[in-house]
C-alpha cells in the first residue's frame, strides 16, 4: 500500500477524481497540486451542506470511523466527529484517558483490535511523530493523520489553504508569514508542503531557539523548500504579508529553556495591531488554535476585522468531510 | 589426537603479517602452524580454496541480555549468533537484570557461557553499583571474577568525579573503563540524529555535541588520572578529531566504531521506500524503529568521517554493539521503540560492503576485528593464528550473496534496518577451540 | 428523420444538433402544458449534463411565453447508494436558488437508465425541503430500469442493449450537440 500521488496515471479521466487511488492522508508531502485543488473544491461543496437547515447527508451510512486520540484535543476531535456524523457515519471515539490505552495497551494491539472490528477509517492523533505511519503499515483501513508529534497535521494545513483561497481568491504568489514555534510545530510542517505546492511565498519566523537548525542554514536550490524565507525578526516576516499566521506557543517552552519568559516572547514576537500595519492592507490573520491571547497574538488582532480564526474552525469540518468522502 | 587442516585458503593474519595462500594445521584445539602443502594422515580437511581464512573475530561490545532479558537474547542464542557472524569471542556488556556489578552475576554469566555458550564469553563489569552512576562498584572483586573491563553502557557515567575515580581505580587493576559518551541534558527527548532528517520527520534530534562533550571530558580525565578510557561506539567527526589529538599527546584513549555507524546514515529512518530526495515524500515504511539506535545513525558527513578514521587508524577497532530486542520493544512508534540493532549476524556483510566499494581493504577490516581488540584486552592468546594459541578461525566467502532474513537469525533479536537487504560476503565456517561451530 | 447516421465505426448518431434542439423545445412545451396556471416551475439540473439541459429548457419555456423558471443544480455524489472509489466523478457545487417547500420541481438529466441517479437526486432534493411535486425530464430514455421510476418528459426513447452506451454531448461541455450510441468501453 503506497500513498503515491496518482495524478496523470492511465485510467484517471479528466472528469474523474484524482483522489480515488489515495489510501491515506499522512501528510501533504505526497499530495499533488491537483489533489489539493480537488480537496479544496470538494470542501466548498461540503460548505453548502453545512449551510443547510438540516445538516445531514446519507453518504457514509453504515461506515464506521474510529477516532483515536492519544493526545488531548477539543477542536480537531470534535471536528472529525462532526464531519463523520453529518455524513451519517458511525463515529467511535477512543481517547487515551479511561480506555485500555491508559493501561499500557500498545498501539499495535489497538490497531489489531480496530482491524478486527472492521473499521472503515482510522483518524489518529498521537504525541509521537510517525504514529500514523505505524498504523498505516499494520492496517488495511485508510488512516487520516490528525496530528502526530512535531511532524504533520495535514487536515489543519488543508483547512488553512481553503481559508486563504476562499478569502484571497488564490494562493499562488501570496506572501504568507508564519510566526511562532517552528521547531515543534506540526502545523507549520504540513503548511509548508501545502503552501509551497500551491505556489505561495512563505516566510517562517521564530526566536532562534525555536527554529530547526537546518532551517537556519537555508535550503539548496533543488529542495522543495528552496524558496522558504527564514527569519528571527518578526518585522521582516510581516512586511508585505498577505496572510499572517500565528502559532500556539506551548507554555512549557519557557521551562525547557527555549525562552526567557512568555512576556519577552509576547514583546518580541506577539502579533499586535501595530505590527499588523507592516502587512498588506486586507491581510488575513490566522491561528490554528487554541490561542494564548496576549502572548502569540493580541486579543484585538485575534478578534479584529482581519481575523478569519473562527472561520478556520468551520472550514475544518468541511475539509474533513471532503477527505472522508474521498477516502472511504 | 584430533587433526584439522584448512586447505588452500587465502590466509590473512594481521598480527603475524600474513596474507598468502596456505594451509592451517590445527591439532587438539590449538593452532600448530600455517604453511603451504600441509598433510597429515587421518586429518579432517576443510577445503578453503577461494575463501579467506583468518583468526576468529572478537567483539568487544555486545549485549547478551542474560540474566534478566532472556526474551531478547540468551547466552546460548547470542553466542550462536556470534558464531554465525564469524565471532569466536564476545565481550558481554553488564546491563543485564540484575546489573553485572558483583561477582555473583559475573560468575553466573561465565558458568552459563561454559555450559551453553558456543564461543568464548568475556564479561564486562559495571563501573557503578546498578550502573546508577553514584557509587563505584566493587571493581577489584569484579576483576578477580575475570571481567575484562568496566562499563555502564547504555548509561553514560555522567558524574565527572565518579568517572575520575573510576579511571584511577581501574588503572591500578590495569583494565579500561568503557564509556558510552552522551550528555543526557542535551540528548533528552531526542530519538535520532539532529539534522534535516530529524526536522523532516518531526523527531527531536540529538546533536553531535551530546557525544563530543563527554568525549572531551573523558579525555581530560584520562590525562588527569593516567587511566585508560575506551570510547564506546564513536559516531561523530568531532569525537574522532578529539581522539586523534589525545592520542598524539600520548593520552591513554582508545575508541571503537560499529558496522552501522560506518555504513548507514540517518536517512534510513525515512524508510526503504524513500527516494533519496531530502524533501521527497515519505511512504508508510517511514519511521523504521529498527533504525533506532544509541548513539543514533548519523549524517553522511559523519559516516564518511568514520570510514576515513578507520583507514587512518584513529579508530582502534570495530565492535558490533549487538543489541537484540524482542518484538514488543520495537513494534511501536519510533519514539517509543527501544534503541539497538541486532548486529552479530550482519556485521561482516556490512563491513564487506566497504571492502567491495574499495573504501577499506579486507586485511584492515580483519585487523580491526581480531588483533586490535585482542590488544586492547591485553590477550596474546586470541586474535591471531599464532602457533600454540586456541584454534579460533573464521573462513569467509567474500563473494557469497545472501539476503538478510531475520527469521533465519540465530539471535532472538530480529531488529535490524537491514532486513531484506542483499549482502555480499559472509562467514562460511566458524571454528572455536578447534571445533567447527557453524 | 430518425435514420441513425454512422459517425465512426463504433458510434451511431441518434440525434444531431437540430433534433436535439427540437426534443428540448418539445419538452418545454409539455412542461408548460402540464402547468396550466403558468405559476412558474423550478428546474433542477443533475450534474453534469443535466445542468446545461435545464438552462436550455428554461430558455425555451421563456421563449414560448412561459414564466422564467428558477434553475438549480444538484450533485448527487453524496447520495449515491453505489459509492465506489474507482472512477469516482469530480464533485460539483449544489445550488438551490429558491426554497422548494410546496413547489413543483422538475429534475432534468441527460439519460434515464437504471433510475438510481434519479433516486439519489430525489433524496437530495428532500434535504432542501418538501416539494409539492417532483417531476422528471430527460433527453434520452434508454430503458433497463432497476427502480420503479419513470420520466414525465422524454426527448427521445432509444432502445439499447446493455452492451451499448448512450453518450450525450453538449456544446457547453463537449463542444458539440449530438447523441450517439456506442459500444461499451469506448467513450
Amino acid at each position: 500500500m503506497t500513498t503515491t500521488s496518482r495524478t496523470g496515471i492511465p485510467g484517471t479521466r479528466p472528469n474523474e477524481s484524482s483522489l480515488t487511488l489515495r489510501r491515506h492522508v499522512l501528510d501533504l508531502d505526497d499530495f499533488s497540486r491537483d489533489e489539493i485543488e480537488e480537496v479544496l473544491k470538494n470542501t466548498d461543496v461540503m460548505r453548502e451542506v453545512l449551510g443547510r437547515e438540516i445538516r445531514k447527508i446519507p453518504t457514509l451510512r453504515g461506515k464506521t470511523i474510529f477516532t483515536l486520540f492519544y493526545e488531548a484535543s477539543t477542536r480537531t476531535r470534535a471536528s472529525f466527529e462532526e464531519a463523520g456524523k453529518i455524513m451519517s457515519a458511525d463515529v467511535i471515539n477512543v481517547s487515551a484517558g479511561g480506555s485500555s490505552v491508559e493501561k499500557g495497551e500498545s498501539l499495535y494491539d489497538t490497531a489489531l483490535t480496530l482491524q478486527a472490528m472492521r473499521a472503515d477509517m482510522i483518524v489518529i492523533r498521537h504525541s509521537d511523530s510517525g504514529a500514523p505511519y505505524f498504523l498505516a503499515r499494520h492496517l488495511d483501513a485508510p488512516v487520516i493523520n490528525a496530528g502526530d508529534g512535531a511532524h504533520a497535521h495535514p487536515t489543519q494545513a488543508l483547512l488553512d489553504l481553503f481559508t486563504i483561497k476562499n478569502h484571497l481568491g488564490k494562493i499562488e504568489g501570496k506572501k504568507v508569514a508564519i510566526v511562532g514555534d517552528i521547531l515543534y510545530s506540526r502545523v507549520v510542517r504540513s503548511n509548508l508542503w501545502g503552501l509551497t505546492k500551491m505556489g505561495a511565498q512563505v516566510t517562517v519566523c521564530a526566536p532562534p531557539t525555536l527554529v530547526p537548525p537546518d532551517f537556519l542554514a537555508g535550503f539548496p536550490e533543488e529542495h522543495a523548500f528552496s524558496n522558504l524565507q527564514v527569519t528571527t525578526r518578526v518585522e521582516e516576516a510581516l512586511e508585505g504579508a498577505d496572510v499572517v499566521m500565528a502559532l500556539r506557543l506551548q507554555l512549557e517552552r519557557q521551562k525547557s529553556g527555549h525562552l526567557p519568559s512568555l512576556r519577552e516572547y509576547a514583546r518580541m514576537y506577539g502579533i499586535s495591531t501595530q505590527r499588523m500595519k507592516l502587512a498588506n492592507s486586507g491581510a488575513l490573520v490566522m491561528h490554528p488554535g487554541p490561542m494564548n491571547e496576549g502572548i502569540e497574538i493580541d486579543a484585538d488582532v485575534a478578534h479584529g476585522a482581519a481575523s478569519v480564526i473562527e472561520e478556520q474552525v468551520t472550514n475544518g469540518v468541511a475539509v474533513r468531510m471532503a477527505l472522508l468522502y474521498s477516502l472511504i | 589426537m584430533r587433526t584439522l587442516i584448512i586447505k588452500g585458503g587465502q590466509v590473512i593474519d594481521p598480527k603475524n603479517g600474513l596474507n598468502k595462500t596456505a594451509d592451517v594445521l590445527i591439532e587438539d584445539g590449538s593452532i600448530i602452524g600455517v604453511d603451504a602443502g600441509v598433510n597429515k594422515n587421518g586429518a579432517e580437511i576443510i577445503d578453503a580454496k577461494g575463501k579467506v581464512v583468518c583468526p576468529g573475530f572478537i567483539d568487544l561490545h555486545c549485549h547478551l541480555r542474560e540474566p534478566g532479558f532472556e526474551y531478547k537474547e540468551t547466552i546460548a542464542t547470542g553466542t550462536l549468533a556470534a558464531a554465525r557472524g564469524g565471532f569466536t569471542t564476545v565481550c558481554a556488556m553488564p546491563n543485564t537484570d540484575p546489573v553485572a556489578d558483583s561477582r555473583a552475576i559475573v560468575d553466573f554469566v561465565l558458568a552459563k557461557a561454559a555450559d551453553q555458550g558456543v564461543v568464548r564469553v568475556l564479561p564486562i563489569g559495571a563501573v557503578t553499583k546498578e550502573s546508577k552512576g553514584t557509587e563505584l562498584a566493587e571493581l577489584g572483586e569484579l576483576a578477580d571474577a575475570q571481567v575484562v573491563g568496566f562499563s555502564d553502557d547504555g548509561h553514560p557515567v555522567r558524574d565527572a568525579n565518579i568517572m575520575r575515580q573510576a579511571l584511577l581505580y581501574a588503572s591500578s587493576i590495569g583494565l579500561p573503563v568503557i564509556n558510552h559518551c552522551e550528555v543526557k541534558s542535551i540528548s533528552a527527548g531526542g530519538h535520532m540524529n539532529e539534522g534535516w532528517v530529524a526536522t523532516r520527520l518531526g523527531l527531536k534530534g540529538i546533536p553531535n555535541s551530546a557525544e563530543a562533550i563527554m568525549v572531551a571530558r573523558d579525555i581530560e580525565l584520562a590525562e588527569l588520572t593516567g587511566g585508560h578510557v575506551h570510547i564506546a561506539h564513536a559516531s561523530t567527526k568531532g569525537t574522532i578529531d578529539m581522539v586523534r589529538r589525545a592520542k598524539e599527546s600520548g593520552i591513554n584513549v582508545t575508541c571503537e566504531v560499529t558496522p552501522h555507524h560506518l555504513t548507514i546514515t540517518d536517512e534510513a529512518i525515512m524508510g526503504h521506500g524513500h527516494d533519496g530526495d531530502p524533501y521527497g515524500q515519505l511512504k508508510d515504511d517511514a519511521y523504521d524503529p529498527n533504525a533506532k539506535v544509541s548513539p543514533p545513525l548519523r549524517a553522511r558527513a559523519d559516516v564518511e568521517a568514520m570510514v576515513s578514521a578507520l583507514k587512518e587508524g584513529v579508530i582502534d577497532l570495530i565492535a558490533t554493539d549487538h543489541a537484540p530486542h524482542g518484538t514488543v520493544d520495537k513494534q511501536t512508534t519510533f519514539a517509543d521503540a527501544a534503541n539497538g540493532i541486532s548486529n552479530l549476524e550482519t556485521a561482516l556483510g556490512s563491513l564487506m560492503s566497504l571492502v567491495h566499494l574499495k573504501n577499506i581493504d579486507l586485511e584492515g577490516v580483519i585487523e580491526k576485528l581480531t588483533v586490535a581488540p585482542a590488544r586492547l584486552l591485553g590477550r596474546d592468546d586470541i586474535g591471531s593464528l599464532s602457533p600454540g594459541t586456541p584454534a579460533d578461525v573464521t573462513i569467509i566467502d567474500t563473494e557469497a550473496e545472501w539476503v538478510v532474513e531475520t527469521s533465519q537469525f540465530a539471535s532472538k533479536g530480529k531488529n535490524t534496518p537491514l532486513a531484506g537487504a542483499t549482502m555480499r560476503g559472509k562467514a562460511e565456517t566458524t571454528i572455536y577451540n578447534g571445533r567447527i561451530v557453524t | 428523420m430518425s435514420e441513425a447516421l454512422k459517425t465512426t465505426n463504433e458510434e451511431r448518431q441518434v440525434l444531431d444538433q437540430a433534433q436535439l434542439r427540437r426534443a428540448l423545445i418539445r419538452i418545454a412545451h409539455e412542461i408548460l402544458e402540464s402547468n396550466p396556471g403558468n405559476t412558474g416551475v423550478n428546474l433542477v439540473g443533475i450534474h453534469t449534463r443535466g445542468v446545461p439541459l435545464a438552462e436550455r429548457i428554461a430558455g425555451f419555456i421563456e421563449e414560448i411565453g412561459g414564466r422564467a423558471p428558477s434553475i438549480g443544480q444538484l450533485d448527487i455524489g453524496l447520495y449515491r447508494d453505489d459509492l465506489s472509489r474507482r472512477g469516482r466523478p469530480l464533485m460539483h457545487q449544489t445550488i438551490i436558488p429558491v426554497p422548494l417547500e410546496h413547489q413543483t420541481v422538475i429534475l432534468v438529466d441527460d439519460v434515464l437508465f437504471t433510475g438510481r441517479t434519479v433516486r439519489a437526486a430525489m433524496d437530495a432534493l428532500n434535504d432542501f425541503g418538501r416539494p409539492r411535486q417532483i417531476r422528471l425530464a430527460v433527453l434520452i430514455d434508454r430503458g433497463h430500469r432497476e427502480l420503479p421510476i419513470t420520466a414525465n418528459y422524454v426527448g427521445k426513447n432509444i432502445p439499447s442493449s446493455l452492451e451499448e452506451q448512450v453518450n450525450v454531448r453538449l456544446e457547453e461541455s463537449d463542444g458539440i450537440d449530438q447523441v450517439v450510441l456506442a459500444d461499451k468501453g469506448n467513450r
